[in-house]
């Protein structure tokens, strides 16, 4: 019997989120032609090949879009709060609310942390 | 007629609204009985059926309330709120191929009334949504499409005028029917000055939140033959869907209805300068701005200069949502299968005062999901 221990995300995504406890962010990463993939699956979606490792990367993005949201969707939530994509340098969007100050389509921003108590630190990110 | 032509014999909307002497069953039930009597069939010709968002199993559920038993083909797929349009490609395809002979499309939802509507997802262990989209905080579909607007704006200068052109539009039409929910005056101050929802989306980009349905019947040229209201043909029909998680979308202002109406206009040998009137899903403004674009009527971008004027509303020369549609007229979680309805009128030319103009191609359009997936229908009369 093989003995399993009690992971946050599931089969392909815990190696994310024991990254995430390090405060480091990790990609997948295609090592046959150099595709960036996120969120993980067992094959490159660029080429098919099963030969991906994970990459820790920077987290320097550029906001894609943006939303400042007025609706309050649920008890944790407290608007108003900005939700938005933002594209990895790497190239996989990913996403996120943006903190620390305010960012436009278009900007650069960095990665943050945000602690959760009964789970893994949220990337988040901000105006770098 | 053709042998293999397939037509729409019957379109009938549920009661809308806010419905409190029906179930969602019994609605369904009243509106498949209006739709049969246009058709000049009844619920003992119907052989296959295309349900869902009617519980588990809703061909089943629904198929035993109608008192359809044995059809010989179901369908309970689920791309979203357009899925009915997808059902009609579906049926035509189950017609076209003698494995059912009279097709019900049929939906109600009491969202309104039951209060069921919720921006937070439902949670699922299949999907990464709960890991790295749900603790954002991002609701859905309004963030979607909310962020949509953004990058159209800031990729194209589209401005908050051209798009309040589409709510203007949709309560201009809503005025017209004595169906709609909305049909109060509606100003470019109320728009723009509306409560913030999600920037830059306001109160009134969004659509209602109501009890509807219908039902749409569907079948071959042999039985079209005994139809009591002029049948409409369906010339072309396509579907596709692109992505569920918001980090999946390949290009936010672009949607699969590039697909779906590239399918649709080729089996029709017909292009987007020969539509009369189009009905175009709109969930929220930015909904059918973007198909306007995706199917082919204006460059991708040029959306904005290509709607400015009042050309969408009553009046204009390009006609669009002539019900008023989910943002003025009635949204019940669901709103493909009043597109389509709209659509089936106004191509029979019995729309009354909110009737386009000599209307020969009507174009139904419903997209789905979380900005996932589309479905286009070219109609005409013979
Ligand atoms: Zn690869």
């Amino acid at each position: 019997m093989t003995e399993t221990k009690q992971q946050y995300g599931d089969p392909m995504t815990y190696p994310i989120w024991e990254a995430a406890a390090r405060y480091e962010l990790l990609i997948q990463h295609c090592k046959v032609c150099g595709h960036y993939q996120f969120y993980p699956r067992p094959f490159c979606l660029n080429c098919d090949s099963d030969q991906l490792e994970w990459k820790r990367v920077s987290g320097d993005a550029t906001v894609y879009s943006k939303t400042t949201v007025h609706l309050k969707i649920a008890p944790e939530f407290d608007p108003p709060y900005v939700v938005a994509l933002v594209e990895l340098d790497e190239g996989p969007r990913m996403l996120c609310n943006i903190e620390g100050g305010a960012a436009e389509i278009g900007d650069r921003v960095k990665l943050a942390w945000r602690e959760r108590e009964d789970a893994p630190p949220l990337p988040i990110w901000m105006p770098a | 007629m053709s042998k293999t032509d397939v037509y729409i014999v019957g379109a009938a909307e549920t009661p809308l609204g806010e419905v409190y002497d029906h179930s969602a069953y019994s609605m369904v039930a009243l509106a498949a009985h209006e739709a049969l009597d246009e058709a000049g069939l009844s619920i003992r010709d119907v052989d296959g059926l295309f349900i869902n968002y009617m519980g588990e199993e809703g061909t089943v559920q629904l198929g035993e309330y109608l008192g359809v038993y044995e059809p010989r083909y179901v369908d309970s797929t689920d791309v979203g709120g357009g899925t009915f349009l997808t059902f009609a490609h579906h049926a035509m395809l189950a017609i076209q191929e003698g494995r059912c002979e009279v097709a019900l499309i049929g939906y109600a939802s009491r969202q309104r009334s039951l209060r069921l509507r919720s921006a937070q997802w439902k949670q699922s262990v299949l999907n990464n949504m709960e890991q790295f989209e749900t603790p954002y905080g991002i609701p859905v579909p309004i963030g979607h499409f909310a962020m949509a607007t953004a990058r159209h704006m800031y990729q194209f200068g589209t401005t908050r005028e051209q798009l309040a052109e589409i709510p203007l539009a949709a309560r201009k039409w809503a005025q017209l029917n004595p169906k709609a929910w909305h049909r109060d005056p509606l100003t470019l101050d109320d728009v723009m000055n509306s409560r913030m929802i999600a920037d830059p989306m306001r109160r009134h980009d969004c659509c209602l939140i109501t009890d509807g349905g219908g039902v749409v019947i569907v079948t071959g040229a042999d039985r079209a033959r005994d139809a009591r209201k002029k049948p409409v043909r369906v010339l072309g029909a396509g579907e596709s869907q692109r992505t569920w998680h918001i980090s999946q979308i390949p290009d936010i202002v672009e949607t699969p209805a590039v697909e779906s109406g590239r399918d649709a206009f080729g089996m029709a040998g017909v292009a987007p300068a020969d539509v009369d009137v189009l009905q175009a899903y709109d969930a929220f403004t930015i909904t059918p701005l973007l198909a306007i674009e995706d199917l082919g009527f204006c460059e991708k971008g040029e959306v904005g200069a290509f709607v400015q004027g009042g050309r969408t509303a009553p009046g204009g020369d390009f006609p669009l949502n002539t019900s008023g549609g989910g943002l003025s007229y009635c949204h019940p979680g669901a709103l493909g299968m009043l597109v389509l309805i709209e659509a089936v009128r106004q191509a029979r030319g019995e729309a009354g005062a909110r009737q386009a103009p000599d209307v020969e191609i009507a174009v139904a359009h419903g997209i789905g999901g979380l900005m996932s997936s589309a479905a286009t229908l070219i109609l005409a009369c013979d």
